[in-house]
């Protein structure tokens, strides 16, 4: 696994995304959403339920057609699902008949990967993410927390230049998710992987953004774009209350400025 | 384990025990209802002096064939039907009707069509076996999480990779439900088919035995050939599900 990708930088130019209900108006999720994501960045975004954050993961995933605007990863224009691009759903999604080994080589399955470098990246994979014990489990008889790791590994398989999480650690407890964040952390300080991540919690968008970008409610529109201003690495202790208290503010005030 | 294996032979004695009652307590003669002894007398005799056994073959081979058949061409209607709202509108009501319409009415017009050869009772056995296998198979594509296809989406999995690695696999419970369906229902329009005009087979036997040969036991021994059959046919179908399904 590349120890620090050079690629990774996403930009998104004017993306609207409608979604054209029968005998209905259409449902106007994204209008006009235009960001910068540079290099082995993390950027959270944040906004109200229904603002269309899913929307805009999946548009740059490639698994949405914007109905204007683009998406260029590395200039390039994304089409459509690709390999440089890592995604981890809400919910695990894993294969219940797949072992958890069986789930984090599925990408590699899929790619055609021999199945000797397939079985020394899954067990790569499955270390980073603390998994190496629970390798021949099913999905069935792991924690919901062990799951999402599972998920987070296969999004991983391919050694994308740009993870994209969708409120990955929503369904987990508060102190397992603690726990996520800073592990997710320490991955990235080894991979440097560009990570765009969709969440509903200020401190955890905090905490693991570089920006916080926050975004209105339907239709979906960029209404800050906040630096934070915490030194990395990071850790749950020793982070500036000061800085955390001021940003938190920051975006507590644009999102009910966005709710009046 | 060991218990169930107790338990299913002691439900098996019991039901031997049962039948004998009836006979001795109903003091039925042995040409309405023959003692389980004299059956399976007639049983090992019928299949030792070698008048069993080709009828069986017939049978096996037709219950084979019609559900290998069948349950193909099930399988392949039932993925069109589970994908596309479209083929399953126009198709349904066809094959509704054609499971509707009972297969003793139906068995006439097609030895009449096929003939009294191995090709009619296939025909028979493939249609009767067809309709429940395309309807597991419909179930179970239709089944698939909508959040792993796109997972699969976005990993660019091919439309064969789609089939053999999500739907399939998420399909494969629901279509064994419709396989151990079909396998019985083989058994039945083979049967069917071989009484509705066939020169071998253990239906035909049954009406021999019945008729000019007037050897009741023989009769009961050729059912009991032909449920065994089933039975056998329904575990081999049991056999392969616990190998490839996966709870």
């Amino acid at each position: 696994m590349t120890a620090i990708s050079a690629a990774g930088r996403i930009e998104l130019r004017g993306l609207s995304v409608a979604f054209r209900r029968k005998g209905e108006d259409a449902l106007v999720a994204l209008d006009g959403v235009s960001l910068q994501v540079g290099n082995g960045e993390i950027v959270s975004l944040i906004g109200p339920n229904g603002c269309g954050k899913s929307t805009l993961l999946r548009a740059i995933a490639g698994l949405i057609h914007p109905d204007q605007g683009e998406v260029l990863l590395d200039d390039r224009l994304i089409v459509g699902p690709d390999a440089r691009i890592g995604l981890v759903f809400q919910e695990p999604r894993l294969l219940p008949w797949r072992t958890v080994a069986g789930n984090v080589g599925y990408p590699l399955d899929l790619a055609g990967t021999s199945r000797r470098e397939r079985d020394i990246r899954v067990a790569d994979l499955l270390s980073r993410v603390g998994l190496t014990m629970a390798a021949g489990a099913r999905p069935a008889q792991l924690s919901g927390g062990m799951r999402q790791r599972a998920a987070l590994a296969r999004a991983l398989a391919l050694e994308p230049e740009v993870l994209l999480l969708d409120e990955p650690f929503s369904a987990l407890d508060a102190l397992t998710r603690e726990r996520f964040n800073v592990e997710l952390l320490e991955l990235w300080g080894r991979l440097r992987t560009t990570i765009i991540m969709v969440t509903h919690s200020i401190p955890e968008a905090i905490f693991l953004g570089d920006r916080v970008i926050v975004l209105s409610s339907r239709p979906g529109r960029i209404v800050a774009d906040i630096p934070v201003d915490l030194p990395r690495p990071r850790s749950v202790e020793g982070l500036d209350e000061a800085v955390v208290s001021a940003t938190a503010r920051s975006i507590r005030a644009h999102l009910d400025e966005d709710a009046a | 384990m060991r218990s169930s294996a107790v338990l299913t032979v002691a439900c098996a004695a019991a039901f031997v025990l049962l039948w004998k009652a009836v006979v001795v307590v109903g003091g039925y003669p042995a040409f309405i209802l023959p003692a389980p002894e004299s059956v399976f007398a007639r049983f090992v005799t019928a299949w030792a002096d070698g008048r069993m056994a080709p009828h069986a073959v017939a049978t096996l081979l037709e219950i084979t064939l019609g559900f290998l058949i069948g349950g193909a061409l099930g399988l392949v209607a039932g993925y069109a039907l589970g994908k596309s709202a479209l083929v399953a509108r126009l198709i349904s009501p066809y094959l509704v009707a054609a499971q509707a319409t009972p297969i003793l009415a139906l068995a006439p017009v097609l030895a009449l069509w096929f003939g009294p050869g191995l090709l009619g009772k296939v025909v028979i056995a493939a249609l009767i076996v067809f309709f429940p296998i395309a309807v597991s198979a419909m179930v179970g594509i239709r089944s698939v999480d909508a959040g792993l296809l796109e997972l699969g989406r976005s990993l660019r999995a091919s439309p064969l990779q789609v089939l053999l690695t999500l739907e399939i696999p998420a399909a494969l419970p629901s279509i064994f439900g419709g396989l151990r369906i079909g396998i019985t229902l083989a058994v039945v329009g083979a049967v069917v088919g071989e009484w509705a005009g066939a020169e071998r087979g253990l239906g035909v036997l049954v009406n021999i035995a019945r008729g000019s040969l007037f050897d009741i036991p023989l009769m009961f021994a050729t059912l009991a050939t032909i449920a065994l059959i089933g039975v056998a046919l329904y575990l081999a179908v049991v056999l392969v599900e616990r190998r490839l399904v996966r709870r």
